[in-house]
C-alpha cells in the first residue's frame, strides 16, 4: 500500500489559484517579449493561424486531464491518432458516404481507447505500462496496414474541417477547442462527476468504498480519450491533407506536457481545466514566436522538455526548502 | 516463491527454443550456426540494456531516456573521433560511459532531489536529449569513412567465432547477476521495490538508490552508444528511435514486475533473446517488416497480462495460508 497524503483543502485552493495567476502571468511575458522581438507577432492573422498549430492536441489535452486527475495516464494518444487517420484514409477510399466515414473514424478511436480501458480495469495493469504496449500496437497496426504508402483524398467536409475557418475568421479546429474547453470545465469543477474524478484520483481506494464505480469511470476516461484523439485525427488529416503512418509521432509528450505544465498533478487528483487552457496558450505563443525568430523545431523540443521538469521540480524543489526551513 | 520463478525463466526458455525450431522448419538456413551467432550479436545491445533497465523497474521506475542518451552519448563521441581520430578506442568508450553516467545522474537527481516523478522527468530528458544531438551535429550524420580504423575494429574481434559484442552482453549478465544476487546494494534495490515504506524504516536511503540505479542505466547507455555507433558504422540524429519501449518489453516479457521488486536477471536476458529472435524470425519467415512493431506491441501485452494473472493468484494463495 503506498502513502497517500492528506491535503488540506485551504491550502490546496490557494495553491491551485496561484497556480493559474503565475502561469497567467508568464502567458503575459512571453506575449510582450514576443511582440517586442518580432513585429510580424502581434499581426492578427497570424495570430489567429497560429492556433492550427496546436489546436489538434489542445482537444487531446482536455480529455487527458480528465485521465491525470484520474491518477491514470496514457502514452497512447498519438497512436491512436495513426489509426483513426488510416480508417478515414481508408474508409474514403472505399467511397462510403461522408458522414459514414466520419462515424467509422470516430468509433476507431473510441474502440482503441476502450480497449486501453478494459485491459487497465480488467486485469487491473498500470496504465502506463499498458498505454506503453498499446502505443507500439496501434502504431504498429497503422504501419501493417499503410506500409510505405499514404492517403490523400478525403471527404471535403473533413478538409474544409482541417484548414477552414468560421465566417473567415476562426479556425474550426480552434472554435472546437474552445467550446469543448467550456463543456469540459463545466463538468469538472460543477457538476458531481467532476467531483467523482477528482476523488478517484485523491484515494482511489476510499472512492471505491463510497460507492463510486471507479473501474467503470477509468473505462469511459480512457474510452473518451481515444473519440477525441479520432476528434484530432480528422482535423490533422484534413489540415495535412496526407495520411502515413508516422502522424502525429510524439504528441502523446507534446500533450502531457500541456496537461502537467497546466498544474495537473501526475499522481492525480488536483488540476484545473483554466491551468490546462493558459498552458496550452503558453506552449502555443511560446513556439509560435521561436518560429518566427527561426529557431529550429529542436531548440522547441529542448524547450518543451526543460519547461516540463523545471515546472515540476521547481515549486516541489521551493517546498523542499521551505519544510527544511520550518 | 523461487520454484515458481525458475519455472517461469524455463517455460521462456522452452518457448525461445520452440520458436527456433520453428522457424528452422520454416527456413533452414535460420538455424545454422553462422546465423544463430548473428542474432546473437544483433542482440547484445538489447541484452545489456534490459539488464540496465531491470535495475530501474526493480525500484518501481522506469528509464524512458535510454535510447536518447545512447544516441547522444554515441554522437559525441563519433564528433570527437572526426576531429582526434588518432585516440585509442579505449578512451572513446570511457568517455561514452563517462556521458552516459551524466546523464543518468542528471534524471536520478531531477527524481530523487526536485522529486519530478519518473515518468515525466524521463519523458522530458527522452526530448531533452534527443533534441542535443541535433543541437551538437548540427543535424549532420557522421559516416562510416569518418570514423579512424581503430574505432570501428573492436567490434568486430571475434572470440571462439562469437562476437566482441556477444561476450560484452555475457560479462555484463555475470556483473550485474553477482551485483543484484550476491551484494547489499542487489538485495536493498529489491527490498525498495518490494515495499518501499519498510525498506525506508530499515534505513535504506531510498535518495541514493534512486540516483544509483538511474546512474548505472546511463552508465550502460553511455557504453551502448559506443556500441551501436561502432556496430553500424554510423551516427545520426535518428540512432535508436523509440529502442527505449523495445528495451522495456524485453523486461516485461522477461517477467520484471512494474510493480517493483520481481525478476531474475536469467530471466530478463531471456526475455531480450525472445524479443531478439522474433525481430531477427520475422523476415526470415517472410512477414513484412512493417508488422514488427505491431507484433512486438501484441507481445508486450500478452506478456504483462499474464505476469499479472500469475502474480495475483499467488497473492491468493498466500492469502489462503494465512
Amino acid at each position: 500500500m503506498s502513502m497517500i497524503p492528506d491535503k488540506p483543502p485551504f491550502k490546496l485552493l490557494d495553491i491551485l489559484y496561484k497556480k493559474e495567476f503565475i502561469l497567467f502571468v508568464v502567458l503575459i511575458t512571453i506575449l510582450i517579449i514576443n511582440s517586442n522581438l518580432t513585429p510580424y507577432f502581434l499581426d492578427l492573422y497570424n495570430l489567429i493561424d497560429s492556433t492550427f498549430l496546436f489546436s489538434e492536441k489542445a482537444i487531446i489535452a482536455l480529455t487527458m486531464t480528465f485521465v491525470i486527475i484520474a491518477r491514470q495516464i496514457d502514452l497512447s494518444v498519438a497512436s491512436i491518432i495513426a489509426v483513426s487517420s488510416v480508417v478515414l484514409g481508408y474508409t474514403t477510399s472505399l467511397g462510403y458516404d461522408t458522414w459514414l466515414v466520419i462515424s467509422l473514424t470516430l468509433l476507431s478511436g473510441a474502440l482503441c481507447g476502450a480497449f486501453n480501458g478494459a485491459i487497465i480495469t480488467k486485469f487491473a495493469i498500470p496504465s502506463i505500462i499498458v498505454t506503453i504496449g498499446t502505443m507500439s500496437l496501434f502504431r504498429g497496426l497503422a504501419y501493417s496496414f499503410l506500409e510505405d504508402s499514404y492517403y490523400n483524398k478525403f471527404p471535403k467536409i473533413v478538409s474544409n474541417l482541417g484548414s477552414g475557418y468560421l465566417f473567415g475568421y476562426i479556425p474550426y479546429a480552434f472554435l472546437t477547442f474552445i467550446l469543448l474547453a467550456l463543456v469540459f470545465a463545466f463538468i469538472l469543477h460543477k457538476t458531481t462527476v467532476g467531483k467523482k474524478i477528482f476523488s478517484i484520483g485523491n484515494n482511489p481506494d476510499a472512492a471505491q468504498y463510497t460507492g463510486i464505480a471507479v473501474d467503470k469511470y477509468t473505462f469511459v476516461l480512457f474510452t473518451l480519450n481515444g473519440l477525441f484523439s479520432a476528434i484530432a485525427a480528422i482535423f490533422l488529416s484534413g489540415r495535412l491533407s496526407s495520411v502515413r503512418p508516422n502522424i502525429a509521432f510524439g504528441w502523446e509528450l507534446e500533450i502531457i506536457t500541456m496537461v502537467v505544465l497546466g498544474g495537473v498533478y501526475i499522481y492525480g487528483g488536483s488540476g484545473s481545466i483554466l491551468g490546462v487552457v493558459i498552458s496550452i496558450f503558453i506552449l502555443g505563443m511560446l513556439s509560435f514566436g521561436l518560429g518566427l525568430l527561426n529557431v529550429p523545431g529542436v531548440g522547441i523540443i529542448i524547450f518543451t522538455g526543460l519547461l516540463l521538469i523545471l515546472s515540476i521540480g521547481f515549486p516541489s524543489f521551493v517546498r523542499t526548502l521551505r519544510r527544511k526551513n520550518e | 516463491m523461487k520454484k515458481i520463478l525458475i519455472n517461469r525463466d524455463f517455460i521462456l526458455f522452452s518457448i525461445i527454443l520452440i520458436g527456433l525450431i520453428g522457424v528452422g522448419f520454416a527456413n533452414p538456413l535460420f538455424i545454422t550456426p553462422k546465423s544463430i551467432s548473428d542474432v546473437l550479436t544483433d542482440t547484445s545491445i538489447l541484452i545489456i540494456l534490459a539488464l540496465s533497465q531491470m535495475i530501474v523497474i526493480l525500484i518501481r521506475a522506469i528509464d524512458l531516456s535510454v535510447a536518447s542518451n545512447l544516441a547522444l552519448s554515441g554522437m559525441l563521441i563519433s564528433l570527437l573521433s572526426t576531429v582526434h581520430p588518432e585516440l585509442p578506442v579505449y578512451y572513446f568508450i570511457a568517455l561514452s560511459c563517462l556521458i552516459g553516467t551524466f546523464l543518468g545522474v542528471l534524471n536520478g537527481i531531477s527524481i530523487a532531489i526536485l522529486k519530478v516523478p519518473f515518468i515525466v522527468t524521463t519523458l522530458g530528458t527522452l526530448s531533452i536529449y534527443r533534441g542535443l544531438i541535433y543541437f551538437v551535429s548540427d543535424g549532420k550524420q557522421v559516416y562510416s569513412n569518418e570514423f579512424s580504423e581503430d574505432f570501428l575494429a573492436l567490434i568486430h574481434v571475434k572470440f571462439l567465432s562469437l562476437s566482441f559484442l556477444f561476450w560484452l552482453a555475457v560479462a555484463v549478465f555475470i556483473v550485474i547477476y553477482i551485483l543484484l544476487n550476491h551484494t547489499r546494494f542487489g538485495r536493498n534495490l529489491y527490498s525498495l521495490g518490494g515495499n518501499p515504506d519498510a525498506a525506508k524504516y530499515i534505513g535504506i536511503n531510498e535518495n541514493k538508490y534512486i540516483i544509483m540505479a538511474y546512474s548505472l542505466s546511463g552508465f550502460f547507455a553511455g557504453l551502448c552508444g559506443y556500441l551501436w555507433v561502432a556496430r553500424y558504422s554510423v551516427a545520426s540524429t535518428q540512432i535508436a528511435i523509440g529502442f527505449e519501449l523495445t528495451v522495456i518489453s524485453a523486461c516485461v516479457v522477461g517477467g520484471i514486475s512494474v510493480m517493483g521488486g520481481v525478476g531474475t536477471v536469467l530471466g530478463c536476458v531471456l526475455g531480450a533473446l525472445l524479443i531478439g529472435l522474433i525481430r531477427n524470425a520475422l523476415p526470415a519467415v517472410d512477414i513484412s517488416q512493417f508488422w514488427q512493431l505491431a507484433i512486438s506491441g501484441a507481445i508486450i501485452l500478452l506478456a504483462i497480462i499474464i505476469n499479472t494473472k500469475t502474480e495475483q493468484r499467488k497473492e491468493k494463495t498466500i492469502m489462503v495460508e494465512n
